[in-house]
């Protein structure tokens, strides 16, 4: 790191302050994701499936 | 487009897409980050400072870009009634209101060094706190509206409304701003930029715009999938209140 | 047209013979305004300096107080879903509904403003531009507040929500408000510059909300 001068403080709380928020939104985003991801598995395993989505199956079997 | 139309065929795009593109997108910011920390050389005006450019100005740009997708993407709800432009609108409000937070907050953290405080009423950072009032305002009529389509089309409007006032809100902050111009804000430094700072700055760009692509589309397969979800426990409780007035 | 007046008459009628409605803008107007000097201290100056902008967004506060009631009352008792297929289209219900808005609430806060105003220590001679340009921007301030009332028909906290989703889009009408009335910015054409940008404001939003508002009350009784 290069020596930021007598405003590095600032140079440096932009940055961080920039890459915090982008990983807090980052982290949000991909864990609702995957929560979306796990109760629809969980619906299907009970049985509760969507009713398209039970079509297309049958008319690949067909 | 319209093979996209398709939520379950776009649902495989995404999964294809997503690896590629998140990792496109770090190997871009490690870059950015370098060049702007390391190689850039200190501006012969701002010195250092102006280091904070490198994520300001790719940020404001998002910040702008993300309200012009959802403007166009509620054209697409409103008018040609494509099935996923509402869910690309609401997911990429928080990832735009995201970037214009971090416009405001490092060009306040800019302009302490600079201006010797952390705000001044500049006519540009007035405008970008304007326009995240307006990211507020989608996102919280999205929240206020339990029935997805609903929601969707009361944003859409909201967003295209919004759309509309923008310019007149630009052009109304820009003349009173000169009409009390305070001291401090003649800035240091032209418009011109040196060509060695502009190399970071476009890839900075591109990184934050990779990462805005592959949030966008995370968020949106999520959006879909609550959709699912939603309609499902719906149709279930529906059957099952259905069984029970039977026995 | 006809069916477009019987309908203003009605709105105007019920808003009047709801009575409370418009006194409550008024009182949230003038308790505003009575707390400023209390915030700031009591120095004339200052106050006058400031009265124009204090006068503007008490004003823009009191006016969305009122807005939920635009179309909010004629969505709970069902006469919104008969009006949308009477022989008036939508847009123009909509406009009409703005219009008794501005009426009966628009044209009442206008006028208590410069009499606010004489607590701020506003010079008189500002009076008669308060007056006109507070005339010139308060048709955008009720038709934009519609947009607003329509998007947020039947939900809760609507009130807040409305405050949010409008409040930014009142900012050309605050800044050309304020600048008409500023007092130490002098000489005619500085008054005309700001009033003729409030007329347009108003003009674009007469023209333009009334569809938004349609879209957005087709979209609520869906």
């Amino acid at each position: 790191m290069p020596d930021l001068g007598p405003h590095a403080i600032y140079i440096l709380a932009a940055y961080a302050v920039t890459f915090v928020a982008l990983g807090v939104l980052a982290f949000m985003i991909v864990e609702d994701d995957r929560k979306q991801r796990r109760t629809l598995a969980e619906l299907e395993a009970r049985g509760i499936r969507r009713r398209s989505a039970g079509k297309m199956k049958r008319t690949k079997r067909s | 487009m319209i093979g996209l139309a398709n939520p379950t065929r776009f649902l495989a795009l995404v999964e294809r897409l997503v690896p590629w593109l998140a990792g496109t997108t770090i190997i871009m910011l490690a870059v950015g980050l370098y060049l702007a920390l390391f190689v850039a050389p200190p501006d012969y005006q701002q010195g250092e400072t102006v280091r904070i450019m490198f994520v300001h100005v790719p940020a404001a740009w998002l910040a702008m870009g993300g309200y012009a997708l959802i403007a166009i993407a509620s054209l697409g709800t409103l008018i040609w009634r494509h099935p996923l432009a509402d869910v690309a609108a609401k997911a990429a409000a928080p990832i735009g209101a995201t970037f214009t937070f971090i416009a405001l907050v490092t060009g306040s953290l800019w302009g302490k060094p600079m201006w010797g405080t952390y705000w001044v009423w500049d006519a540009r950072l007035t405008s970008v706190l304007v326009l995240f009032l307006l990211y507020l305002g989608l996102i919280a009529l999205w929240q206020a509206i339990e029935e997805p389509g609903r929601a969707g089309r009361a944003a859409a409007i909201l967003a295209l409304v919004g759309a509309v006032n923008l310019p007149i809100i630009k052009f109304s902050v820009d003349w009173w701003n000169t009409l009390h111009q305070p001291a401090s804000v003649l800035r240091a430094g032209g418009p011109t930029i040196d060509p060695s700072l502009l190399t970071p700055l476009f890839v900075m760009a591109i990184a934050f715009a990779l990462l805005f692509a592959t949030l966008h589309l995370i968020a949106m397969r999520a959006e879909i999938l609550r959709r699912r979800v939603r309609a499902l426990q719906q149709t279930h409780v529906a059957h099952a209140a259905l069984a029970e007035a039977e026995a | 047209m006809k069916a477009a007046l019987v309908l203003l008459r009605r709105d105007i009628k019920l808003a009047w013979r709801e009575g409370g409605a418009i006194g409550v803008a008024l009182g949230f107007y003038l308790v505003v305004i009575a707390m400023m000097p209390l915030g700031l201290g009591p120095d004339l100056n200052l106050l006058s300096r400031i009265a124009p902008g204090i006068l503007w967004v008490a004003l823009l506060l009191a006016a969305l107080l009122s807005a939920g009631r635009i179309f909010a009352n004629d969505y709970e008792d069902g006469s919104l879903d008969v009006l949308t297929t009477g022989p008036l289209p939508l847009p123009a219900v909509a406009a009409t509904k703005c219009l008794a808005h501005w009426l009966t609430t628009g044209i009442p806060l206008v006028l208590l403003g410069p009499f606010l105003g004489l607590l701020l220590n506003l010079p008189i001679g500002t009076s008669l531009s308060l007056v006109l340009a507070m005339l010139a921007g308060t048709p955008a301030v009720s038709f934009i507040a519609g947009i607003g009332a329509s998007l947020t028909l039947g939900l809760r906290r609507s009130g807040l929500l409305i405050a949010l989703l409008v409040l930014p889009l009142y900012v050309p009408v605050l800044i050309f408000g304020v600048a008409a009335v500023t007092p130490y910015v002098t000489g005619p054409r500085s008054l005309w510059a700001p009033l003729l940008m409030l007329a347009a404001l108003s003009l674009a939003a007469i023209v333009l909300a009334p569809f938004a508002a349609a879209a957005a009350v087709r979209n609520a009784l869906r």
